[in-house]
């Protein structure tokens, strides 16, 4: 039997390989050794842990679901139409990717504050005051998470041959049966994709839900968010919530596999 | 039926201009090179490309007609297209890409699975109603395409190179299929091929399309019969010469004199079969009218016999016997005389 001939490593590239692996895998170490693995019932079933659980996952669900039903029309614009500064807005929706979130926040709170651009008409008009609020966290976790679903089905979308739809249009079906029947089931990949990604972004979010919709327990406080205090009180609850969200992280991964770590 | 189609427009570098009128009486071919624009003409009929003149009418009832702005959308004309590579739906069983039409032009999902096993049935693929398209073999998918396509009752069929992603072990037996289900559709068919024999072996009538505009058209014996085109006559085989016919004389277009036992006169094209080309290493005595010198340029074995390509004064590919190839001395070039009899040149009207 022939092996694959093995590539012999050079010492100074392994060991700087190895020192490279060990700093992502020493910290996820230490949080697997110094979790209260005792007390993990009873800091997860702990009121103000379930509070914030509960609305880590409404707020982060619903931001999927608005990233959807916006995003993906989104999406289809980028990929199917053409108009002048087509890549600039696509540049300024995918902005909030790269930008700090803490200055997304500051931004949603210029636009929706109190005393934002249209935030002060809202609250005018009808009456509404959106930061601070639990609306508040899904429009924070909505504007960091959405470009990630957008790009994702976009590409989706660029890479679809659109001749499927054409055949389908021979068939008889008009412009929704196409987008229903065809386009988005043969996208579903995509669109699964996406959504996990942006949600997994959304559960994640800290920066920008601090800043627009604040730190209040039960209202705005959410998984992160309770971790990061919980550290200063309660560390060993803090650990057990940062398992939580590694776990949820780890099954994104692991769900996304074939996409992004190969069949193998 | 009838199906009456002028279609006029300009796709990057290929102008189309053609003209068809069809009806469901025959199968009609049209046959060109690749990039004739032959596939460009169906998505014109279809709707898929809009026309920039002209008008497509089918039964009376205009489908496009771009001075009176009218443009009736792909998904409301009667039609059914096989694409080349069949485009079936990988995320549907074969059941519901037949089912797809029906489907989709309103039928409930009963009476459409109903429909769709029928033909299923009828088209030998009952056992595969709940495969997927990509476990098929092609001989199955190009099935299910023409099952997705004829389940709407479409009143025109349109079928661009509808063997041309099969192996050539599978063509023969799929063509023959082919032509009885083309046969048993009440409408007006119409496809696509660049392959002679498959336009051949289907059609009923040929159109000749070259570079957008169509060279020729008739039924296929009158099409081989009658070259119009070097295209057509590479098909055919055949030396096609252009000329004017006078007093049994041909002056042809490039250069040279014919003779001719033909009283045609006027604008003509001439034929004249590689077997009725003689090669002789001597000038030859005796009847000929027609003796030139020439040189052999090249030697191709097609089946039996040889085809030696000839250039002079008149240049023409000669079909030899491999012997005479060996007594010639021809494998490696040189000169050569040709004779071609007076009676061997075909002429009639350009």
């Amino acid at each position: 039997m022939t092996q694959p001939r093995q590539e012999r490593v050079p010492a100074a590239l392994g060991i700087l390989a190895g020192l490279g692996a060990a700093f992502f895998i020493l910290p996820l170490a230490g949080l697997l050794a110094r979790a209260p693995w005792g007390d993990a019932l009873t800091a997860l079933t702990a009121p103000e842990t379930l509070d914030a659980l509960r609305l880590s996952l409404v707020a982060s669900l619903t931001a999927t679901a608005i990233s959807l039903l916006l995003g993906v029309p989104l999406a289809w614009v980028y990929a199917r139409v053409e108009f002048p500064g087509r890549n600039l807005l696509r540049a300024l929706t995918t902005l909030p990717m790269v930008l700090p979130p803490v200055v997304g926040g500051i931004a949603l709170l210029l636009a929706f504050g109190r005393r934002g651009l249209l935030g002060m008409f809202l609250e005018r008009a009808f009456g509404i005051t959106l930061p601070f609020t639990t609306a508040g966290v899904v429009m924070a976790e909505t504007f960091v998470s959405m470009p990630f679903l957008v790009l994702t089905v976009e590409a989706g979308l660029r890479s679809l041959d659109r001749r499927y739809e054409e055949a389908a249009r021979t068939l008889g079906a008009g412009r929704w049966t196409v987008l229903g029947r065809v386009t988005l089931p043969l996208i579903a990949p995509s669109l699964f994709a996406g959504a996990v990604l942006s949600w997994a972004r959304a559960l994640g979010e800290f920066g920008a839900t601090i800043t627009f919709a604040g730190n209040f327990p039960g209202r705005t406080q959410t998984m992160p968010l309770a971790v990061y205090l919980l550290l200063e009180s309660r560390p060993e609850a803090s650990f057990i919530l940062s398992l939580v969200l590694l776990a949820v992280s780890l099954a994104v991964l692991v769900g996304l596999r074939d996409r992004w770590l190969g069949s193998a | 039926m009838s199906l009456a189609a002028e279609v006029g427009l300009q796709l990057g570098r290929l102008r189309l201009d053609v003209s068809l009128a069809a009806s469901d009486a025959e199968v009609v071919a049209l046959l060109g090179p690749n990039g004739a624009g032959k596939t460009t003409f169906l998505r014109a009929l279809a709707g898929l490309l809009p026309i920039g003149a002209g008008r497509v009418e089918l039964d009376g009832v205009t489908f496009e007609d771009p001075l009176r702005r009218v443009f009736v959308p792909t998904e409301r004309r009667p039609i059914g297209f096989v694409f080349q590579d069949y485009l079936l739906f990988p995320h549907l069983s074969v059941l519901d890409n037949v089912a797809f039409g029906l489907r989709s032009r309103g039928t409930g999902r009963q009476a459409a699975d109903g429909r769709a096993r029928d033909w299923l049935e009828r088209l030998d693929l009952a056992a595969y109603a709940t495969a997927r398209p990509d476990s098929l073999s092609g001989g199955q998918r190009q099935r299910v395409a023409l099952a997705r396509a004829l389940a709407t009752d479409p009143r025109l069929l349109l079928l661009d190179e509808p063997l041309a992603a099969l192996d050539a072990s599978t063509r023969a037996e799929v063509r023959r299929d082919l032509k009885r289900h083309l046969a048993s559709f009440e409408g007006i068919r119409l496809l696509v091929t660049h392959d002679p024999l498959e336009a051949i072996a289907l059609a009923d009538r040929l159109v000749v399309l070259e570079q957008g505009a169509v060279t020729q058209s008739g039924t296929p014996a009158e099409v081989t019969a009658r070259p119009r085109s070097q295209y057509v006559a590479d098909l055919v085989g055949v030396n096609l010469f252009r000329g004017v016919a006078a007093g049994g004389l041909l002056s042809l277009t490039g250069g040279g004199l014919l003779a001719m036992a033909d009283p045609t006169t006027g604008d003509v094209f001439a034929v004249v079969h590689p077997r009725a080309v003689a090669l002789h290493r001597q000038r030859p005595e005796g009847s000929p009218r027609n003796v030139w010198p020439g040189r052999a340029d090249g030697v191709e074995l097609v089946g039996d016999r040889a085809r030696v390509r000839v250039t002079g004064g008149i240049s023409l590919v000669a079909e030899v016997t491999p012997a005479a190839v060996g007594e010639l001395g021809l494998a490696a070039g040189g000169e050569v005389w040709v004779s071609v009899k007076a009676t061997e040149v075909a002429v009639y009207p350009a």
